[in-house]
């Protein structure tokens, strides 16, 4: 198996701090329930609005930190989940359906962004030693 | 969209449904043999449809209608099955007429038990251990004939027999799809938790073969696991098994050298065990130890493995805790091994003599002739003390009985070590 982050990027209404509605809330709790309880989400997490973050930049040998806001939101990452499943085509359908989630609950006017990124070195131990 | 994209999409899609699809269509016709070719044959129809009209936004739940209504067709023709289903189609039916989200409402309720009578059944006692574990890969783990005879090594048409003989022995013993109640739970989730017990340590020190580890059939395990613990939150023993097997799985990564060879817990390197995983694991001990009515095996093994995972070098290992934990798993569960396992922390905690000392007790056991880590923990104790030959000798018995190349080379190289008095005499 492999393990992925789904990622959130983070949009005007993330950065804004503004609250998901409870009906956005409860959608993504059924939905995170239900990877739970499939044994698939490992992990996941939401992040704060740039705005409490810091930007660090190394550039001539010298590291230069920059406060957030950070312009570029679409840039940002917003929220994560760790997945564990069997195929890249299982993390995009993951990712899918919480896109939809917000689609369904949101109006087709809504609209985000989100990434699929495999981890380096999962718990397999290496490509020789997988045996599928 | 490509076509290939598409199929791998469907793939995906069936990875996630399958065992809920297949669990949900059990209920309505009984038998889970009926249920897995329903539930193929909506994915051939979805692999027919979606290429062409795209993959509809709630995946799951057309596959599920889809199946379903084929489910009722089965029942109406009523050729296959008996009188009593019938009248579970007219019910159904009937429940369908008056509303038909009613019934996908109570679909939806169901799937937590319907995913919870299907494990029961895959892992019911009047099916061979070996017929439990292909079952349970195949219907719950999502797993092809031809994945689950790679992962035992054994050749796929004797797996396709072993599935098709267990679906019938299930239909034929008239086993009810149903979560057993009362005094008959505790057995038969004894046997769930084996099952699955039994897959991951497959995975974690290969049986037979040239690997010494098969990650992907522990990943199988501790994900089947996670399961049964989200099904039966309550049950402390589920939490337990979970926690041991996360915490197990967090070292696969360590467990294996450069060339394959196996790498012992103490000589891990630490930094490669995998801390999310760690982490997963103490939080379901901790699950496990509120939930409370007394410490269950998985549960004192998984609190063992927990104090390796805590200790952040070997040397800090708590191991006079740990052959304390011992001592209760041996009280609840008295085995040969478990003693084998108490001797080894023993050892480590007041030294090779005191620990010599147990396995010495045990030379003498039935049940451990041929178990090869007896002289191989033999050996290590001997070793210890200086007494260079006789642990040479007990390597190379423990070599000799072991079925695994990768080990059988490791311990090999331990009686060589002895041979050239390289073994270095240390405390402890």
């Amino acid at each position: 198996m492999m393990r992925f982050m789904l990622i959130a990027m983070a949009n005007k209404n993330s950065e804004e701090g503004c609250a998901p509605t409870p009906e956005l809330m409860a959608a993504i709790g059924k939905l995170s329930e239900d990877m739970t309880k499939s044994g698939t989400l490992l992990e996941m997490g939401g992040l704060a609005p740039t705005s409490k973050g810091a930007r660090l930049r190394l550039s001539g040998g010298k590291v230069t930190v920059t406060d957030g806001p950070f312009a570029e939101a679409k840039e940002v990452i917003g929220g994560y989940a760790i997945v564990q499943v069997e195929s890249k085509a299982e993390a995009i359908e993951l990712s899918r359906r919480f896109l939809q989630v917000h689609a369904d609950i949101l109006g087709p006017s809504y609209q985000m962004e989100s990434e699929v990124r495999q981890f380096f070195n999962p718990a397999d131990v290496g490509a020789e030693m997988a045996i599928r | 969209m490509t076509a290939t994209d598409t199929h791998r999409a469907i793939d995906a899609v069936w990875r996630i449904e399958s065992a809920k699809l297949i669990a949900g269509i059990a209920r309505i016709v009984g038998d889970v043999g009926v249920a897995e070719d329903l539930a193929q044959d909506a994915l051939v129809a979805a692999l027919e449809r979606w290429p062409t009209s795209g993959i509809p936004d709630n995946p799951g739940a057309w596959l599920m209608a889809t199946a379903k209504h084929r489910a009722i067709d089965v029942l109406r023709r009523g050729t296959r099955l008996e009188r009593k289903h019938q009248e579970l189609a007219v019910e159904l039916e009937a429940h369908q007429e008056a509303s038909a989200p009613d019934l996908d409402a109570a679909i939806d309720d169901h799937v937590g038990d319907d995913l919870l009578r299907l494990i029961f059944m895959a892992c019911h006692p009047v099916l061979s251990t070996e017929a439990r574990v292909a079952l349970t890969l195949r219907l719950l783990g999502g797993l092809t004939t031809e994945e689950i005879a790679r992962a035992f090594l054994v050749p796929e048409p004797t797996v396709a027999q072993r599935i098709v003989r267990a679906k019938r022995t299930l239909s034929e013993a008239h086993v009810p799809f149903e979560v057993p109640r009362g005094p008959e739970l505790a057995e038969r989730l004894s046997s769930v938790l084996g099952v699955i017990y039994l897959i991951f340590n497959e995975g974690y020190s290969a049986t037979a073969g040239e690997d010494w580890v098969r990650p992907a059939l522990c990943e199988d395990a501790l994900r089947l696991a996670r399961i049964v613990a989200e099904l039966m939150p309550s049950d402390a023993e589920v939490h337990g098994l979970v926690a041991l097997l996360e915490i197990q799985a967090s070292r696969l990564r360590a467990r294996v050298g450069p060339s394959g060879e196996p790498v012992l817990l103490l000589d891990q390197d630490r930094g490669r065990w995998d801390q999310l995983l760690i982490r997963r694991g103490l939080v379901a001990l901790e699950r496990a130890e509120t939930l409370g009515g007394g410490l269950g095996p998985y549960t004192l093994q998984a609190a063992i493995a927990a104090c390796h995972a805590r200790a952040r070098t070997a040397g800090e290992t708590d191991w006079t805790r740990i052959a304390g934990l011992y001592g209760a798993l041996a009280q609840l569960t008295p085995s040969p091994v478990v003693e084998l396992n108490r001797a080894v922390a023993i050892a480590m905690a007041f030294g090779p003599a005191a620990g010599l000392e147990l396995v010495d007790t045990l030379i003498s056991e039935p049940s451990l002739k041929t178990y090869h880590l007896l002289p191989s923990v033999r050996g290590d104790l001997l070793a210890k003390l200086g007494r260079s030959d006789e642990a040479r000798a007990e390597f190379e018995r423990a070599a000799s009985l072991t079925r695994n190349a990768r080990e059988r080379e490791l311990l090999l190289a331990r009686a060589a070590a002895c041979e050239t008095g390289a073994s270095p005499v240390k405390p402890g």
